[in-house]
């Protein structure tokens, strides 16, 4: 169990050793490196083509199904479309920005995956406040997006970068007063430390998860849903929404630009999902004890594969909001729930764990102003709906 | 409460998603090169014409009498009558075509064309895989020409009618051709 659980750290220690002493943590490193871009970047095709796949399903139709077995080499075909597409760059364009931008947005999203512990001791680097550093680098896709919209010289880009600009900004505060409280827990804001913290299983079974708590479970949503908005996927996509904006700050971008525009969102979808899984879902925890024999980073691979599938699936449902919509939601809505969740898991903190009472009254302190928030928070108060498709 | 729909709406794409993998009724898509669907009686596509007989160019029914061509909306067809005459079926001297052309890149398969010939020569194609890997868009006499048994084939019930008419009409001819040698000659 060991011996596999420990195969990439055993493997990235051996061929390191290879290496003469003088450069050795040069290589180490480089090794690290090399293999979460090979082990994310195999995860990016292969998401695009299951991405495709099952919104296809979801709509009723099979997906891409052309090339390979089962249009497993979608991507490929993909990269060699985009590849040898023609790189066009507008006559009036910042050129020296424009050029900039796809990479200012993939470079930082590669360096959120530093901190993310994958498995047993494996983070590529064990840094004691991993989170400040990923939600730090995280907001720099902010300013490539900006970029790219400006430099572009074109009113969608630039309507599409102003929509990205107000969203991520509104949306990174939810999002980090989402994980605050979890910081709470674990008393410490590195990464593994907060793995660590949620190990053991309470009444024998109970994972010691995040979510399984009422400030846990409310954490989580808030987070998924910050989550989707900061990685501008459906339903919070304004920025590049095609049948308003053409393609938002995306419009003016071609061939490999636009490729590596895709790679940096998904990757940041990918970053952010990671830290989803480590702060709420235990990270590469087991879910029971007799589960244990499998190895870490196959449990951290399964949550984090499902909870892509289920931001796919959220996009095959929702519709895009509108922007002041998106922007209230955020404000009036997630916001003030996600100050009332850092008031209860102060409250669960200081209650003794009398499990019973302690539960009932912390969901009871969220699932109220959830209730009151959810009428009342556009200022209207909404008349009972009929939704004639869905019934 | 605020989140039902949306728990709903997940519902229903779950439902979709699972259903697509064995309800035949979910996932309805056709895929076209392998698979195809029926084709169907009243499909039409472009014109074509119809000759009798085994040779294609001398069993042509169409006399060039351009009402096609005049009444073409997308004025798609060229005719050039042809300056010998042939016995038609009834046995009437008719001119013929010597060119038929259709543009293909200008056709917009109305049927019109169809509608208007007097002689049941021109009607509409079924066939719809059309492309090709040169520009010829332009049909010529001996592309468009098809047996009777090809329209017979493509659309039963027009063809049944027509035949019936012709021979009905041939059956006259036959008659007045059996009665009115006699004052004729006389």
């Amino acid at each position: 169990m060991n011996a596999v659980d420990q195969i990439f750290v055993s493997t990235q220690h051996w061929l390191a050793g290879l290496a003469p002493a003088s450069v050795r943590p040069l290589v180490s490193m480089l090794l690290i490196i090399a293999g979460l871009m090979a082990a994310f970047g195999t995860c990016f095709a292969l998401t695009t083509v299951l991405e495709r796949k099952t919104l296809g399903r979801m709509q009723n139709r099979f997906g891409p199904n052309r090339v390979g077995p089962f249009g497993l080499f979608q991507p490929l075909a993909d990269a060699i479309k985009m590849l040898t597409k023609e790189d066009i760059v507008p006559f009036s364009a910042d050129k020296i920005l424009h050029f900039l931008a796809p990479l200012a947005l993939t470079v930082p999203v590669w360096l959120a995956f530093a901190v993310l512990p994958f498995g047993r001791n494996m983070s590529a680097i064990e840094l004691d406040a991993g989170i400040l550093f990923f939600f730090a680098i995280g907001s720099a896709s902010e300013l490539a997006v900006f970029m790219a919209g400006w430099s572009s010289q074109n009113k969608y880009s630039l309507v599409g970068a102003m929509r990205a600009i107000a969203q991520m900004i509104s949306y990174e505060v939810p999002l980090v007063l989402a994980g605050v409280p979890v910081l709470m827990a674990a008393g410490s804001l590195s990464l593994p430390d907060i793995v660590q913290a949620q190990s053991g299983f309470a009444l024998g079974f109970v994972p010691h998860w995040n979510v399984f708590t009422p400030w846990g479970l409310a954490g989580f949503a808030l987070f998924l849903i910050a989550a989707t908005a900061e990685s501008n996927r459906c339903p919070f996509d304004l920025p590049e929404g095609e049948s308003e904006l053409i393609a938002g700050y995306l419009t003016e971008y071609s061939g490999f630009k636009y490729a590596l525009f895709f790679l940096g969102e998904y990757l940041g979808l990918f970053a952010v999902t990671g830290l989803a899984v480590t702060l709420f879902l235990g990270g590469w925890q087991a879910p029971a004890q007799w589960l244990e024999w499998l190895p870490s980073w196959g449990w951290f691979a399964a949550k984090f594969s499902a909870l892509i599938f289920l931001f796919i699936w959220v996009r095959a449902t929702l519709p895009r909001l509108r922007l002041d919509q998106l922007l209230n939601f955020a404000w009036k809505f997630l916001v003030p729930l996600a100050l009332i969740n850092l008031f209860v898991a102060a409250v669960w903190w200081k209650f003794p764990a009398a499990m019973a009472i302690r539960w009932l009254l912390c969901a009871g302190l969220l699932a109220v102003p959830y209730v009151w928030l959810g009428r009342h928070w556009n200022g209207v108060t909404p008349k009972p709906r009929h939704y004639g498709y869905a019934e | 409460m605020l989140g039902r729909g949306i728990l709903r709406g997940l519902i229903e794409t779950w439902r979709n998603f699972q259903g697509s993998y064995y309800d035949p009724e979910r996932l309805t898509t056709v895929q076209y090169p392998e698979e195809k669907l029926p084709p169907q009686e009243n499909a039409r596509t472009i014109p074509f014409l119809i000759y009798d007989g085994q040779d294609p160019l001398a069993g042509l029914r169409c006399t060039a009498c351009s009402i096609c061509a005049v009444e073409c909306p997308a004025h798609c067809i060229e005719i050039v009558k042809d300056t010998a005459k042939r016995p038609d079926y009834l046995g009437k001297m008719q001119f013929h075509p010597k060119v038929f052309n259709i543009d293909m890149a200008v056709c917009m398969e109305c049927g019109i064309c169809a509608e208007v010939c007097p002689f049941d020569s021109i009607k509409m194609d079924r066939v719809f895989e059309l492309s090709g890997d040169d520009r010829r868009m332009v049909l010529r006499m001996s592309d468009l020409a098809k047996s009777n048994d090809y329209f017979r084939q493509i659309h039963p019930t027009e063809a049944a009618a027509v035949d019936a008419a012709r021979a009905e009409e041939q059956r006259k001819a036959q008659a007045k051709k059996g009665a009115s040698p006699v004052p004729a000659a006389s």
